[in-house]
């Protein structure tokens, strides 16, 4: 267990050093100038070069690469070109608003996609089964940005029922919640039926049966405990879906996270930025992941580590 | 984001067939698809009107678009124009990058994996801890991150959503290959003195392409949704070529006037994805080995 994990936290290590070097390479080799960006389109040729050798910028790349990565050993993210924040600042800054988002979504997820999962597997192959699982899939299916307007033109708009956007109080968190959910529900929805209906079939279930249990016993205390857990320890891989959502929908609901930060670097080339908020995104989705292989062996012990 | 599984080479077309034909909401995510392809390829006959066309009539006298009526049955948008037009003619761009952007996609996880899978060692260990780092990369920021930066076309959207959907197929791949390479007809090729190319193409690849069929028909389903969501960041293709995300991005400031305006091109999103999703689930049950 103990050499398991040390070697999942080396392999760890290893994913997000390379995770730095692509986006490194990406955001450096790409024909874009951002020293001619910060300076504007009138600015002279000195002034560009100077903010250049200003950011380091006129450096060779494997010196910067080094720089930036002796940087990050020292936990130093460095600074936004633009506002010119430590960016450790600015990420810890933003970080509250998308955990309070991801939190709600995976809320919704469980909230909608255990459920529908049992009770489409409780059906298996009958009227409601189906009719759950065309819901799955148009959950799996729905543009996030188009669903997330049409919630507020409902619910904010037209009903006036919870605010328009922006963040704060319980009430500003259901919208975008829901909308970042939609996809992950699905999923679980799905995964919950496979894995419910796997169960059914197990030779325990069988006996339970056969001696004379009631159906509602065998399937709450039985089945059900079985086929819940391995799924919600799905949790962690979960992760990289919602993260990609993030970004979605904080630019529909304004909502000031990581992801409306990632969007507005982009917009402007802040190059330190963009790599800070991809390196921390990067970090959650590994950390989902090696939490899944740490909790999944827990909850399933037909799984070993290794 | 679907389990993989393995599928395997059917020894029975007809009976693929007949399993596919009994799934009902394949068929119909089929017939959908087809339609829409039909649609997307006839746009120039079927638009009532030039999609780039303003109308003098298309706006209310206060300039606000117009509802969907007897003239414009789907309403118009911000700039007079009619927004069924527009999204026969978004049909084009949205299927022909589904299907350029994943098969390219596919056709780089496929070669990919099969290398890694074949070669093992250091080859296959390079490759793979390569996937390590691309699933732990945002793929969205990614895909944002460099189609701001390169000016989207057409076709860098394309080859952007390429670069970042190949990992998944190549994992798939790579496991099956893994797999399959331990059987006897592949060591017996080996002693055969087959080369190793005959081998890959010859004996491995027709067992991976039912993983294939059935990726790329998923995938086509994740595609469309990137492209759109792209679009609608303003980073996919530009107007005023009419795409879906892209009507959505433009109408989003007059959007409680004309709500029509987010709701009949996220159908279209919505609609496109969901069949594909079906066809592609369907293909996967009907290949499964262990099915009936």
């Amino acid at each position: 267990m103990l050499g398991y994990l040390a070697s999942r936290l080396a392999q760890t290590v290893f994913v997000l050093l390379g995770v730095v070097t692509v986006a490194f390479l990406i955001t450096n080799l790409i024909p874009a100038d951002p020293a001619r960006m910060l300076a504007g389109r009138q600015a002279s040729e000195e002034t560009v070069a100077g903010i250049r050798s200003q950011l380091g910028l006129d450096k060779p790349l494997y010196m910067q690469y080094g720089r930036y990565v002796g940087g990050l050993a020292r936990g130093d993210l460095g600074r936004s070109y633009q506002q010119r924040t430590d960016i450790r600042t600015l990420l810890l800054s933003r970080l509250p608003a998308t955990l309070q988002l991801t939190a709600g979504g995976i809320f919704f997820e469980l909230l909608f996609g255990i459920p529908l999962g049992i009770l489409a597997a409780l059906y298996a192959g009958r009227a409601l089964d189906k009719v759950v699982m065309v819901f799955a899939f148009l959950g799996v299916s729905a543009p996030q940005f188009a669903l997330g307007l049409i919630l507020l033109y409902v619910f904010a708009y037209r009903f006036a029922l919870l605010p328009l956007g922006g963040y704060g109080t319980p009430q500003h968190l259901i919208l975008p919640a829901l909308t970042l959910a939609v996809t992950g529900a699905g999923w679980y929805a799905r995964v919950m039926r496979g894995a419910m209906i796997e169960t059914l079939q197990a030779d325990y279930i069988r006996t339970g049966t056969a001696k004379g249990l009631a159906r509602r016993r065998v399937v709450v205390k039985h089945a059900l405990r079985n086929a819940v857990l391995p799924v919600i320890a799905m949790i962690g891989l979960d992760i990289g879906l919602l993260m990609g959502g993030v970004v979605v929908v904080e630019s529909v609901f304004a909502w000031p996270g990581i992801g409306q930060l990632a969007w507005q670097a982009i917009q402007v080339l802040d190059i330190p930025v963009i790599m800070g908020t991809v390196l921390l995104t990067a970090f959650f989705i590994v950390l989902g992941n090696l939490l899944a292989d740490l909790v999944y062996p827990l909850v399933d012990p037909r799984i070993r580590y290794g | 984001m679907i389990q993989p599984h393995p599928v395997r080479a059917p020894r029975a077309l007809p009976r693929v067939w007949r399993r596919l034909l009994r799934n009902g909401l394949g068929l119909f995510g089929g017939v959908v698809v087809i339609v829409f392809v039909l649609l997307a390829a006839f746009a120039p006959l079927l638009a009532p009107y030039d999609p780039a066309e303003q109308f003098f009539d298309g706006l209310t006298l206060e300039g606000s678009p117009l509802p969907p009526d007897g003239r414009f049955l789907l309403g118009t948008d911000l700039l007079g124009r009619d927004l069924l037009s527009r999204l026969l003619y978004g049909a084009r761009i949205s299927l022909t990058i589904g299907l350029v952007a994943n098969a390219a996609a596919l056709l780089i996880g496929t070669l990919l994996g099969l290398l890694a899978g074949y070669f093992k060692g250091v080859v296959g260990g390079a490759i793979m801890r390569f996937t390590d780092v691309m699933m732990a990369f945002p793929a969205l920021l990614l895909a944002i991150a460099l189609s701001a930066i390169l000016r989207p076309s057409l076709w860098i959207v394309a080859l952007v959503i390429a670069l970042v959907n190949w990992v998944q197929v190549a994992r798939v791949v790579y496991a099956q290959v893994l797999a399959l390479s331990e059987n006897d007809f592949v060591t017996s090729a080996q002693a055969l003195g087959a080369r190793r190319g005959r081998i890959l193409f010859k004996h491995l690849v027709p067992h991976v392409l039912p993983t294939m069929l059935v990726y790329g028909t998923l995938g086509i389903s994740t595609t469309v949704l990137l492209e759109a969501t792209l679009s609608f960041l303003g980073v996919g293709v530009q107007p005023p070529t009419p795409s879906w995300g892209g009507i959505i991005s433009e109408s989003q400031s007059f959007f409680f006037t004309a709500p029509w305006l987010v709701a009949f091109p996220g159908l279209a999103i919505l609609i496109t994805a969901v069949s594909f999703n079906l066809v592609g689930d369907a293909l996967r049950d009907a290949l499964d080995p262990r099915g009936r």
